[in-house]
């Protein structure tokens, strides 16, 4: 990342460089507001929203920001943006606030804001980090809205809200799979898209970081 | 610069500008969006009620449908109406924390799961509020996961259920969520709480395998711990420990005597 460029920031993350397809971040929230679509939807525009201003600030002050107190002082510049946030959602969009619930003050605690501040933004202009922290939360996004799509079609036979396998509750023929209403079910549909992902994208593939040893015979382990 | 940077001074200048500045957008942000928020809470509640009520039809004004509600705030221990409280105000949830204004709840007692219970809880009546089509009741309890809240409809007569509804329970999707599926709560309009015995223990309940009595509802699959605190739930609020007695003086046939016989005290703690 020595040269960054605006198009770069902004759509790396996406397919090449996802927060959390490769850099593994950010899960926790990825499987818990994953089950409908308009609910990821608010989450994914919380997130860019939160991403680009809170890293945008902080690069603003960045050359004025004590090393020692630098987390506490970005921990703060993002908590201050998710209460906004949240008390947007309350005011304008009570419905999906009532849904996403503690998920939007858990915005704090997204490795993904956070890993922005600290790994572009304090050493990037404001321009370059604000685009970084839109670029990053769409990768975000990306993730939760394939994943989401496929949880609500499978777990309740809708896209939006809008029913597209009529389920056998009110009347139709698709037995929803329960699965996929519960959060394992994102594990799983993270974990394969990773996997499509790696293998259309080689050079993503981690090296092992250790090698494992064979198994020891009893003998050898006297 | 970065010495500089790193001397107690700045330090403290940093975090307190820091601190004052995010303080002044956050405290801005609260107290602007306010009364938008209680706003959206208010009708909020009001959209639960006339749902239950089976008034609700998507995209009507919550408010002028809500004109044919009157709420009243009903003492539960004599099952009256109590001017004591204004019913627009009052709130029972901060009521049942407040050791003044209720009782603690134990034991067998305790069958919803609740601790504490206030002393005075708010009814909704649909219609003419001395002779009401509907009494919408407030009722709590746990489920599987947690608290389960919602509110009961029963019809004019004190026994007969017109409807159900849950605003906030943490039950598994699918499962025991299913306490807000529209197919489940349809099948509650026409049941009884009280069986024909006339006295104040409700027979309302839950059951596996098909309801065949008007008392008896279809228990959710594959939740019985969510349908069990349905159930108790429902007999609590509904027995003399509730709004029993309430409900007593819109049944026809039941002992007035029974009523006041019903041991519920109010223990007060404090002063």
């Amino acid at each position: 990342m020595a040269e960054a460029t605006p198009k770069g920031v902004l759509t790396t993350p996406i397919f090449n460089n996802n927060p959390i397809a490769l850099q593994i971040l950010g899960i926790c929230s990825a499987l818990a507001v994953t089950s409908s679509m308009s609910v990821s939807l608010v989450m994914t525009l919380a997130v860019i929203f939160v991403t680009a201003f809170s890293s945008m600030f902080i690069s603003l002050i960045r050359n004025h920001i004590p090393s020692s107190i630098r987390i506490i002082v970005q921990m703060t510049i993002i908590a201050s943006l998710v209460i906004v946030v949240d008390q947007i959602l309350k005011a304008y969009a009570y419905e999906i606030s009532k849904q996403l619930s503690v998920f939007v003050g858990l915005i704090i605690t997204n490795c993904i804001v956070m890993g922005r501040a600290e790994g572009f933004a304090m050493s990037n202009t404001p321009g370059l980090s604000f685009l970084d922290g839109i670029g990053n939360g769409l990768g975000y996004g990306f993730i939760l809205m394939v994943v989401s799509f496929i949880r609500e079609l499978f777990g309740s036979g809708s896209v939006f809200g809008f029913t597209v396998l009529a389920p056998v509750q009110d009347g139709g023929w698709y037995v929803p799979n329960g699965l996929f209403l519960l959060p394992p079910s994102a594990f799983f549909i993270i974990g394969l898209i990773i996997w499509v992902l790696r293998t259309l994208n080689p050079e993503q593939i981690e090296e092992n970081e250790f090698q494992m040893k064979e198994n020891t015979q009893p003998k050898e382990a006297v | 610069m970065a010495q500089s940077n790193n001397s107690t001074k700045k330090i403290l200048t940093v975090a307190f500008a820091l601190c004052f500045v995010c303080a002044v957008i956050v405290s801005t942000a609260a107290v602007a969006l306010r009364p938008m928020q209680q706003l959206n809470q208010e009708l909020d509640r009001k959209t639960n009620i006339l749902e239950v009520a089976d008034l609700y039809e998507p995209g009507m004004d919550i408010q002028t449908a809500f004109e044919k509600v009157t709420p009243r705030v009903v003492d539960l221990r004599s099952g009256e109406y109590t001017d004591q409280f204004d019913p627009a105000t009052y709130d029972s949830f901060q009521a049942a924390k407040d050791p003044a204004q209720s009782r603690t709840l134990s034991g067998e007692r305790d069958i919803a799961g609740l601790s504490r219970q206030e002393a005075y809880s708010t009814v909704y009546l649909v219609g003419n509020p001395d002779d009401p089509e509907q009494l919408i009741l407030p009722i709590r309890g746990q489920g599987l996961w947690g608290l389960m809240r919602g509110y009961l409809s029963v019809q004019g007569d004190g026994n007969t259920i017109e409807g159900i509804t849950f605003y906030s329970h943490a039950e598994t999707p699918g499962l025991g969520g299913e306490v807000d599926n529209p197919n489940w709560k349809a099948q509650w309009q026409g049941k009884e709480v009280y069986d024909e015995q006339g006295d104040l223990v409700p027979a309302i309940e839950l059951v596996k395998g098909g309801a065949n009595e008007s008392t008896e509802v279809d228990a959710l699959s594959g939740a019985t711990l969510t349908s069990r605190g349905v159930t108790n739930m429902l007999q609590f609020w509904l027995s003399p420990e509730g709004f029993g007695n309430y409900l007593a003086k819109f049944r026809s046939g039941v002992d007035q005597d029974d009523a006041e016989q019903a041991d519920v005290e109010l223990e007060a703690e404090g002063a």
